[in-house]
């Protein structure tokens, strides 16, 4: 008998903590709700829904977070961000986005390939808000397509890649075996190739098909770039968001091996200060370009729809070049960038 | 006599409902400390979770997410009912839901053909999978646990080899998405319009079915006997005349083939396509929910419902401004309280059973002596 008070006692004791827990939110969630009800009214409301990673990946969804910013600190209102996770089901996008129309915000941005099939739904359903969609393209009339010629960006990632190796070698490490990283792998290793075609690429992926989280693991972009650093490569491309920084930590334990970041100018990202002195260059995806464009245009009451392919010639890619680290070999870059805008060279975009 | 067992009945229904109650409570406690701990208010997000997730769209969401859990948890626990450990279950409904869906794309009969080919193909090709690990474990003694989480791996592989442009797939406009075929509109499975709310999927018929279908083989035929037997001592199956290795073979078969049904709501009522957004991940939930439902009938369809709701409730905490990692703690806490908690009920109740045996036969043992006493 003892033991049933004991247990009883447990059992009513726990309960009554939880009781207690939901007795005091009826009270704050009104609080909750009346505040959520007065805010608003000046700038815009952003709703940005990340890709898996978020704001922090010091990739991709940093550069959308970046653009974002900008267009609050220009125009004032407020950002709600949700993010991703990788075991999301369209429901779950639906559910995001449709979370920020009925809350008012106005544009929403979504971030990344993913959220392509449920903006074409959500955007149905409100028809007056204006959405965004990086890396794919919508049909929608409220819909901006955002996309960027990343496979021209990478090839002259791969031309600096050619000039700079000293074995003769250099890797590839992409995220997932997408189309989108395919184009960034068909660009760097043809830019290799049409620089010094003795060179040898190696390519990785960290994960194939369904299974997306070589976007999100650094230890296996950290594994895929020591594996082609004990190969003998050296220069190391990662398109992996934030896996990438695995790979960029491998490369910094190896004297006179080269990174290449990608999406953001990884070299002025406080996080990965401590590997700065390895980042050759970065293949920047201007994404915040994208996105603060779109905001603007919300802003100003004309809001972009249809296919806005922010292109080489258009600065939506390109080489960052903090750390003077490809000063040097600036005249063969301008030369490549030169013949992809007028057309001499065209860049592949699938391997 | 009679008094005695409608007791222990009695008792032991209670403490079958103890054990998940417990759970519930101790996850909650802890989700409490969590949600203290990042400095936020707990009872807020109790209370938004109550409201959110009651909602008309919510219910919808949860039913039409618990459609594709339940299905999950039967597979696994046909496994678990006779000690197989089936963790190939995500494996084995992805493989299933693209070669179906391959299929799909390519039928061009009218849909009262195709949704049934559809459907048991994915079957067929979930059993076909899962009976891999079935054989090699009755023939060459290799655990099943190992063999099926390769086997995953080796799915996924199959997979992306397949899932290529030129190969079964296509490449969708913007560049991105690769997936197969879309089916026609014609092999898209019924809805359940509910207006604003959204619409309810037709799937949740076949789930219902396959409940009762599990409910009746397992406790109903001479085959669940069986099957329970097994799990319970293979030697003393084998003394009673069942042929363990065929029964191990057939319920890793009969859960793969239940493991196929898993992408198919999703498949048939949703995206009406595999691409490289399939939902992943799901044959694992599976586990946790078989756990959570005891493996019974009707304790995984609730297990389903729960994770539907927190999987619906915790999306809009991010939105209210909680951390969206609370999703995976109150997941991770809720199955190791489960766990926990069944063990604690059930060395309980062992205890309760064993002293009441004791105290009977001390019983027996003091009557005859006081009666020699007396006389």
């Amino acid at each position: 008998m003892r033991r049933v008070a004991k247990l009883s006692a447990a059992c009513i004791a726990s309960a009554a903590l939880a009781l207690t827990a939901t007795a005091c939110g009826s009270t704050s969630s009104e609080e909750d709700s009346s505040s959520s009800t007065t805010d608003g009214g000046k700038g815009v409301k952003i709703g940005i829904a990340f890709d898996v990673g978020g704001r922090g990946d010091r990739s991709f969804n940093d550069s959308a977070a970046r653009g974002a910013d900008k267009a609050k600190e220009e125009f004032g209102g407020e950002i709600k961000e949700l993010t991703a996770k990788s075991s999301d089901t369209e429901a779950d996008r639906e559910q995001r986005l449709s979370d920020l129309a009925d809350a008012g915000y106005n544009p929403i941005v979504g971030v990344g390939f993913a959220y392509a099939a449920s903006i074409g739904k959500v955007s149905a359903k409100y028809p007056k808000v204006s959405f965004g969609i990086i890396d794919s393209v919508v049909d929608a009339k409220n819909v901006n397509s955002i996309t960027f010629t990343e496979e021209q960006g990478s090839y002259l990632a791969g031309v600096a890649a050619a000039l700079k190796t000293k074995k003769n070698h250099v890797g590839f490490v992409g995220g997932v075996d997408t189309p989108l990283i395919k184009k960034f792998e068909a660009g760097y290793a043809q830019g290799v190739k049409d620089t010094k075609p003795g060179v040898k690429v190696d390519v990785q992926y960290l994960s194939r098909g369904t299974d997306l989280s070589g976007f999100s693991s650094p230890d296996k972009g950290k594994e895929a770039a020591s594996g082609m650093l004990d190969n003998g490569a050296d220069v190391v491309y990662a398109a992996a968001g934030s896996s990438g920084n695995g790979a960029i930590e491998a490369v910094n334990g190896v004297k006179g091996a080269w990174a290449i970041g990608v999406d953001s100018d990884q070299y002025n990202i406080p996080g990965l200060a401590k590997y700065k002195s390895s980042i050759l260059t970065s293949m920047v995806k201007n994404v915040d370009v994208g996105v603060y464009d779109f905001v603007k245009s919300v802003h100003d009451g004309k809001p972009l729809t249809g296919v806005n392919n922010y292109s080489l010639a258009k600065d939506g890619v390109s080489l960052a070049t903090s750390g003077g680290f490809i000063d040097d070999i600036k005249p063969q870059l301008d030369a490549a960038k030169k013949k992809i805008v007028d057309g001499t060279i065209k860049v592949k975009t699938t391997p | 006599m009679n008094k005695l067992t409608a007791r222990i009945d009695k008792e032991r229904l209670l403490l079958g409902l103890a054990a998940p109650l417990l759970a519930l409570v101790a996850a909650i406690v802890v989700t409490t400390l969590v949600i203290l701990a990042t400095g936020k208010n707990p009872g807020a997000a109790f209370s938004d979770m109550l409201t959110y997730g009651t909602a008309s769209d919510s219910q919808v969401y949860i039913l039409n997410k618990a459609t594709t859990y339940y299905l999950a948890g039967v597979a696994v626990a046909i496994g678990f009912r006779m000690n197989l450990f089936n963790i190939g279950v995500d494996g084995q409904y992805r493989l299933a839901a693209f070669i179906a869906a391959v299929l799909g794309g390519a039928l061009t009969v009218p849909g009262w053909i195709a949704i049934p080919l559809i459907i048991l193909c994915a079957m067929a090709t979930g059993a076909l999978w899962a009976a891999i690990a079935g054989i090699l474990k009755v023939t060459r003694g290799v655990s099943e646990v190992i063999s099926t989480i390769m086997l995953n791996s080796i799915a996924t592989a199959v997979i992306a080899y397949l899932l290529q442009p030129g190969k079964l797939a296509e490449l969708q406009s913007g560049g991105t998405v690769v997936s197969t075929t879309p089916l026609p509109k014609d092999s898209y499975f019924f809805s359940i319009d509910t207006g604003p709310a959204g619409e309810l999927w037709g799937f949740i018929v076949i789930a219902a079915l396959v409940g009762v279908a599990y409910w009746f083989v397992l406790g109903r035929t001479r085959f669940g006997f069986d099957l329970r037997t097994v799990g319970q001592s293979e030697s003393a199956a084998a003394a009673s005349g069942v042929s363990v290795k065929k029964m191990v073979a057939t319920s890793m078969i009969i859960s793969g083939a239940v493991a196929g049904l898993i992408g198919m709501p999703t498949l048939l009522n949703d995206s009406h396509q595999f691409s490289n957004d399939f939902p992943a991940g799901i044959g694992f939930t599976g586990i946790a929910i078989a756990l959570l439902g005891r493996n019974h009938p009707v304790g995984i369809a609730l297990g389903a419902l729960l994770w539907g709701f927190l999987e619906r409730t915790t999306n809009h905490l991010e939105f209210e401004g909680y951390d969206k990692e609370i999703l995976g703690v109150i997941q991770g806490v809720i199955v190791l309280c489960v766990v926990i908690a069944y063990e604690v009920v059930r060395r309980y109740g062992l205890k309760r059973q064993q002293q009441r045996v004791g105290a009977e036969l001390a019983a027996q043992a003091a009557a005859p002596t006081e009666k020699q006493e007396v006389a």
